[in-house]
């Protein structure tokens, strides 16, 4: 049998709107820091590196060349991929199922605030020949999907508006969130619209910050300090491009990407197997969205199970119990290594305030934004 | 003999792609950014604009590294100190560039060259260019030499800006 791979270390800065006082290097080095300690492992234990980051949101070409020094990756082996962090996490999962090397580092950090004109790099995402040239503003991606999904699976945007008010509340019992707040759904529909039905407080807004995880086999895992927390299984998914072509009711990126990590972590009934769940939530009806593809509501019974509070951090299957990245702030593509972050904490019991009672099996999945159509999706235990 | 069709195609023109006879899709992306400079650039920016080249020092790895950061990428611990290095060192290696970064092509060549700063560690140093060193590429062989020392020549203190330009090259220094 493949020897398990374990989370062993994790390490992070706290998550906010600006971040002039550090430089990304700095930022990164202080989330490296924390993992190694965390770990109790020194740099050059680390056999292979992982890290996830895009050129056009770091100004930079060839920016997976600015990677190694703040890691201790100076001479190493260093990867970098232009995906979301669970994608960076399989690939470092699947270096050490290999038997290739024994430890590896994943590392994810948003400077979103030195990105001046974000919009206009998301628009530079859109297919250049049919869709830029209509000269929207990319979030209409965002609009039509809402609409498509609430239309065709019976969810309200009342109930979509509810999810802004469980992340942002979620958020203050979470000391790295950048935006927790009381809100009420009411505020939420009363919110500026950007395109309908999405509206200024259904989007998540940027944050600055990183997350480093440190993963290694079993064998080395148990040596360790650290409260090890395995990786179940692990999937990823992509998409048609094609705005024409694609599914809008549905994430079908999420579903598979779900049931490629069900398959490996022997999840039938995910509903009953898993105990709580950090999902994307960059627009708020993602959150809904996400969770019907991944079989932990019925198709068109995510809403009204939300406004029953099944989601609530106590309720049955609490979903974004750290707040989400509507609480903490969007990240980009370390989006996703943020909800795994919450995910090893509250399988080790250390999540603090918002700790939840009783916890075995814990999943994240990541989206990776607008125009995209792809994801990933992990199933952690501590068993 | 007759000549077979279509053996060779029909080049293409730039005015073809000028009157539309092509199509092509055009885009300019407004990708303009910030970069936070944070605590050991911020520093080293500070210094440059009072005229002084700022190091910082690891005593584990007996490191002084300028650029400086803090920390250090050998022992991964935090620097232990900042040290004002000299505005002198001796040139690592250079080149003679007759275009600029647009690919504009040059008169007078630029002569970058990567600048061993005296009081850094051996190896240790920054990208710059080199000035006073000739016209052309004759002059400019003669004069320069790897190992040669040289000098930073500062823009005056009332323009500088706190930044890399604050220096404008590195000139020839008498040994």
């Amino acid at each position: 049998m493949r020897e398990r791979v374990a989370i062993v270390g994790v390490g992070y800065t706290s998550f906010r709107p600006l971040s002039p006082e550090v430089s990304f290097r700095e930022m990164v080095f202080e989330a490296a820091c924390r993992a190694y300690a965390d770990a109790g492992l020194e740099p050059d234990r680390v056999g292979t590196f992982v890290a996830v980051s895009e050129d056009y949101l770091e100004g930079t070409s060839i920016f997976d060349e600015y990677v190694p020094d703040q890691l201790g990756a100076v001479l190493k082996p260093v990867q970098t991929i232009c995906q979301d962090g669970i994608t960076a996490i399989a690939s470092a999962y699947l270096q050490l199922a290999t038997g290739l090397f024994e430890v590896a580092l994943v590392e994810g950090h948003a400077k979103a605030s030195n990105v001046l004109y974000p919009a206009h790099i998301e628009a530079f995402a859109m297919d250049p020949v049919f869709v830029r040239p209509l000269g929207l503003n990319p979030r209409f991606v965002a609009g039509l999907e809402m609409r498509s999904f609430l239309a065709q699976t019976g969810n309200t945007e009342e109930q979509v508006a509810l999810v802004v008010a469980k992340n942002k509340a979620n958020a203050l019992k979470n000391p790295l969130a950048a935006y927790p707040a009381l809100v009420t759904a009411e505020d939420v529909l009363a919110s500026r619209p950007v395109a309908t039905p999405v509206k200024e407080l259904d989007i998540a807004p940027f944050a600055d910050g990183a997350v480093v995880l440190i993963l290694a086999r079993e064998s080395v895992a148990r040596t360790l300090k650290s409260q090890p927390v395995y990786i179940r299984g692990i999937g990823w998914m992509q998409d048609t491009p094609n705005l024409d072509q694609r599914d809008w009711s549905q994430a079908s990126y999420a579903e598979l990407a779900g049931r490629m990590a069900y398959r490996q972590a022997g999840i039938r009934d995910p509903k009953e197997e898993i105990c709580f769940a950090e999902v994307d939530d960059t627009f708020s009806y993602k959150e809904l969205q996400h969770i019907e593809a991944l079989g932990l509501a019925r198709c068109g019974e995510a809403g009204v199970l939300l406004s029953e509070g099944y989601f609530l951090p106590d309720g049955p299957l609490p979903v974004n119990v750290s707040g989400g990245s509507l609480g903490n702030g969007y990240l980009y593509d370390a989006s996703g290594l943020r909800s795994v972050l919450e995910v090893v904490l509250q399988l080790r019991g250390q999540a603090g305030e918002r700790q939840l009672p009783d916890v075995r099996v814990g999943l994240a999945q990541s989206w990776r934004g607008i125009p995209t159509a792809s994801g990933g999706v992990i199933i952690l235990s501590n068993e | 003999m007759m000549k077979p069709q279509n053996a060779r195609g029909v080049p293409l023109k730039d005015e073809d792609l000028k009157v539309g006879k092509v199509l092509t899709t055009e885009w300019r992306v407004k990708a303009d950014y910030a970069w936070d400079c944070g605590i050991a650039i911020g520093r080293y920016f500070d210094g440059l604009k009072e005229g002084k080249i700022l190091a910082t020092r690891c005593r584990r790895c007996r490191r002084t590294v300028v650029p400086p950061r803090i920390f250090c990428e050998w022992c991964f611990k935090p620097m232990d100190e900042w040290v004002e290095v000299r505005d002198t060192g001796r040139v690592n290696t250079f080149s003679v560039s007759y275009f600029s970064w647009d690919m504009t092509p040059l008169e007078k060549p630029e002569v970058p060259a990567v600048v061993e700063i005296d009081g850094c560690s051996p190896g240790v140093g920054f990208m710059h260019l080199l000035g006073e060193v000739g016209d052309n590429l004759d002059e400019i062989l003669r004069r320069v030499k790897v190992g040669m020392k040289v000098r930073a020549v500062w823009k005056p203190a009332d323009q500088r800006t706190g930044a890399i330009t604050d220096i404008l090259y590195f000139k020839p220094e008498e040994e």
